[in-house]
């Protein structure tokens, strides 16, 4: 139910009243329906699943997320220094 | 790639994990209910490196093995009728009803195409005017919007060649279900992240309250299933019972607004069977009145396929980490991976079909 | 506890039905169902020591009368190859040098020297004779590529509609050096499994070309000869116990078939095998494994621990060897098992491809 994949919105363009993009995943092109991001604009990022866009990647979370499991890294190199 | 590599970095998998060990005092089981996290949690061996104290159990999250058998008997009779061309996603070919699969129907005649979108299917009803196309609408709530959206655009396009068949399954109620049975183990559950891109997660919190269990929406890759794996932890070690977001990058708690609207234009809440489980209510969604007439079930006659779910079978139990594949009467004999009775048989990654695969065989240690 | 989950099918879900009354697509994708066919239908008829030992071509002992009472024996290996591949043009290829390479490379896996080859056609009424010159054009180049000779051949003509527009059958001969015992199974524990190249290029040229999924990806097919990159490799070891083209299955499923040839494990290592940036992202997006992705220019050399460095170096000087790597290497147990250590520690069982590779959504 779940396969999603992240990609670059390239260019966007509407199709029989339909909002459509041209999604690039590092190097592979698709198109995809845009209707449920008619906020998106091109350069931004968008999660794909069967040909639909369903969000906007944010990608302000997408750092938190990594800065707090980064701060996890500094906590294991503190505590095994401590262990030495 | 990015927003994916980033999260299959092994560094920050490991740094997640060593924390998870360190925070894991006391067993601790966990389900997810979402095909894709299963996939992904194999593909990187994650339960491995879990601690002993931490079951993941998998839950009934697979859309494509839990169609009802009585559902793929009909898609099987529509399709194997002349002047039809049945798209579907790749998935469901392999499903076995009560004797065959759509293989079996496509090697007789039928005219049975893989799409990848559901506007793949649209395409070939606008090509062949005079065929009469019909798609497999099946999904979770992921694959709502997008099956929604081919009945929308054939009213606009004034299809009259184009139908649907409709088994959309919904998370909430498996959950309720699985919770509300009174042998439940399951103590907290990883939230599947792309449903909740849908629909957000303010579902939710009823649930967690209702039955005290932790609930994080978690996402697919490596680093994500065990920062949702970490939080469920930390919230059962400190004996909390929330709903927290560790996918925020795609996820929010209202959700995808419109995703929704246009789901609720289309499809309404209906009861539905789940294969090997039995009916939930209020677990599926069907086509409202309004789209009757892109109903396949109303377009072809198939009233009088009437399949029963096997009274036997434990799928039900085994997803919920109840009991073990050959617990069950039927595990090897009425049931084996041709003929499956129930969701964990009928798919590779479910714990029946595991079992099978194993039984009898040298089982690495 | 290290446990390791099974994942004895792949990444197929659901479990596929063993088809047993009638010939299905997945019949004929290279996995477990092919295999199943085969031994089920042909090998009890045909049985006998050549197909049992289930090789890329069979070897058999040939005494030649050179006349004046003088006779030599040698080896032949002997492989044929159907070719339906649709569309007949795609990026990087088409079924005329896949006709020939394909045939080529499973006489040279055997460590033979291909020498001839014969080539069957079966022409749809209606088929351009522009397109048939284009496909018979790029046979003969790869011929010329290959150092092959054409020797015999057939053409039948079919009504309209009974074919893709154009089959080919193709037979190759080579023979076998003396001494020379390259089979699925010899591999030994100790030995390095190397990997001439990036997989699942061939798979998903095809698949674009098709154009039923809708993505560019610009990936070309990696059809090519590789007899010659098979001498420059025995030219310097002779250490080599298996040689392999990953063709339809992927690398996998020809991983499998050695290992249960062998009765070995071959363990793998996820980061060291090589995929293009384009192969991986259409296999995300579509749910595919690369393991599991058909490959017409690369192959597998299982070689004695102590040639290592010299196959690799000698690859390295030759065309189509230029990225060769090591993957894994072989262990005695599990016995008959694929492992692979994941990018982050962990270990899996990989599989083999059981019917047809479907595009998923779960």
């Amino acid at each position: 139910m779940c396969l999603g994949i992240p990609g670059k919105i390239i260019e966007i363009y509407d199709n029989n009243d339909l909002l459509m993009g041209k999604i690039d995943f590092s190097g592979v092109t698709r198109e995809a329906c845009l209707a449920y991001v008619p906020e998106a604009k091109v350069g931004d990022y968008t999660l794909v699943h069967v040909g639909f866009a369903l969000n906007l990647i944010s990608e302000q979370d997408a750092q938190e997320t990594l800065d707090i499991i980064r701060q996890i890294v500094d906590v294991n190199a503190e505590l095994s220094q401590e262990m030495d | 790639m990015k927003y994916l590599t980033e999260f299959r970095d092994p560094e920050l998998a490991h740094a997640v994990l060593d924390e998870i060990h360190r925070t894991v005092t006391r067993p601790w089981v966990l389900m997810e209910i979402c095909g894709g996290q299963t996939h992904s949690i194999m593909r990187y061996g994650l339960d491995q490196l879990l601690p002993d104290e931490i079951e993941l159990v998998h839950g009934p999250g697979c859309p494509v093995c839990v169609t009802s058998l009585e559902l793929i008997d009909k898609a099987q009779e529509i399709a194997s009728q002349p002047g039809v061309i049945f798209t579907s996603y790749g998935d469901m070919l392999r499903v076995p009803g009560s004797s065959r699969d759509l293989f079996s129907v496509r090697a007789s005649g039928g005219d049975i195409r893989v799409v990848y979108s559901p506007l793949d299917a649209i395409e070939i009803a606008q090509q062949n005017p005079e065929q009469q196309v019909v798609f497999f609408a099946i999904g979770f709530e992921t694959t709502a919007p997008a099956n929604a959206m081919s009945v929308i655009q054939a009213k606009a396009l004034r299809l009259s060649n184009f139908s649907i068949l409709v088994s959309h399954v919904r998370v909430p109620p498996a959950m309720y279900t699985i919770l509300s049975s009174p042998h439940n183990r399951v103590q907290g559950f990883l939230a599947a992240g792309h449903v909740c891109t849908v629909m957000g997660y303010w579902e939710y919190p009823p649930i967690a309250n209702k039955f005290g269990v932790p609930i994080v929406v978690t996402g697919f890759e490596p680093v994500d299933i065990l920062r949702g794996i970490l939080m469920t932890v930390n919230q059962l070690e400190e004996t909390r019972t929330d709903v927290e977001n560790g996918y925020p990058r795609l996820v929010t708690y209202e959700g995808n607004r419109q995703a929704q609207a246009v789901i609720n234009e289309v499809f309404l809440e209906c009861d539905r069977k789940w294969r090997g489980i039995g009916e939930i209510p209020n677990s599926g969604w069907c086509l409202r009145p309004e789209f009757s007439q892109f109903n396949a079930l109303n377009r072809f006659s198939v009233d009088q396929i009437q399949t029963e779910e096997s009274s036997i079978c434990i799928a039900g139990q085994i997803l919920q980490g109840l009991k073990k594949p050959p617990d069950c009467p039927a595990f090897g004999s009425q049931c084996t991976p041709e003929y499956p009775l129930g969701a964990t048989m009928v798919s590779s990654e479910g714990a029946c079909a595991a079992y099978y695969q194993y039984s009898g065989k040298n089982i690495p240690s | 506890m290290t446990k390791i989950f099974p994942d004895m099918q792949g990444p197929a879900c659901p479990v596929p039905l063993q088809h047993k009354k009638k010939v299905v697509l997945g019949h004929g994708s290279g996995g477990q169902m092919s295999q199943d066919l085969i031994a089920s239908m042909f090998l009890p008829p045909f049985d006998n020591p050549y197909l049992r030992a289930n090789d890329d071509a069979g070897v058999v002992g040939v005494i030649l009368d050179q006349g004046f009472g003088e006779e030599i024996s040698g080896r032949l290996a002997i492989s044929t190859d159907s070719h339906v591949v649709w569309p007949l043009f795609f990026p990087g290829g088409d079924i005329g040098r896949l006709a020939v390479c394909g045939t080529v490379n499973d006489v040279a896996m055997m460590g033979a020297t291909p020498n001839y080859l014969t080539a069957g056609f079966i022409l749809e009424e209606g088929l351009n004779f522009e397109v048939l010159e284009k496909v018979v054009g790029s046979m003969h180049d790869a011929a010329l590529e290959a150092n092959i000779t054409i020797i015999a051949g057939d053409t039948k003509v079919v009504q309209k509609g009974k074919a893709d527009l154009l089959y080919i059958n193709t037979t190759g001969i080579g023979i076998v050096p003396p001494g020379l015992e390259i089979s699925g199974a010899n591999a030994q524990p100790g030995d390095i499994v190397i990997l001439s190249g990036s997989i699942g290029d061939h798979g998903i040229a095809v698949l674009e070309a098709r154009q039923e999924l809708g993505f560019t990806s610009g990936i070309q097919s990696d059809i090519a000869p590789l007899n010659h990159l098979v001498n420059a490799i025995l030219n310097v070891s002779n250490q080599v116990h298996t040689m392999r083209d990953p063709t339809r299955g992927g690398l996998a499923t020809s991983l499998n078939e050695i290992a249960r040839q062998s009765k070995v494990c071959i363990f793998l290592e996820e980061n060291s095998i090589p995929i293009k940036p384009g192969v991986a992202a259409a296999c995300e997006i579509l749910g595919f494994d690369p393991l599991f992705i058909a490959n017409e220019g690369k192959l597998i050399v299982i070689v004695g621990r102590d040639d290592a460095d010299n196959v690799i170096e000698a690859m390295h000087a030759e065309r189509y060897g230029e990225e060769a790597v090591i993957i894994g290497e072989v262990k005695p147990e599990p016995q008959s098992r694929v492992l692979m250590r994941t990018p982050i520690g962990s270990t899996r069982v990989v599989g083999i491809l059981s019917g047809e590779m479907l595009p998923r959504i779960c």
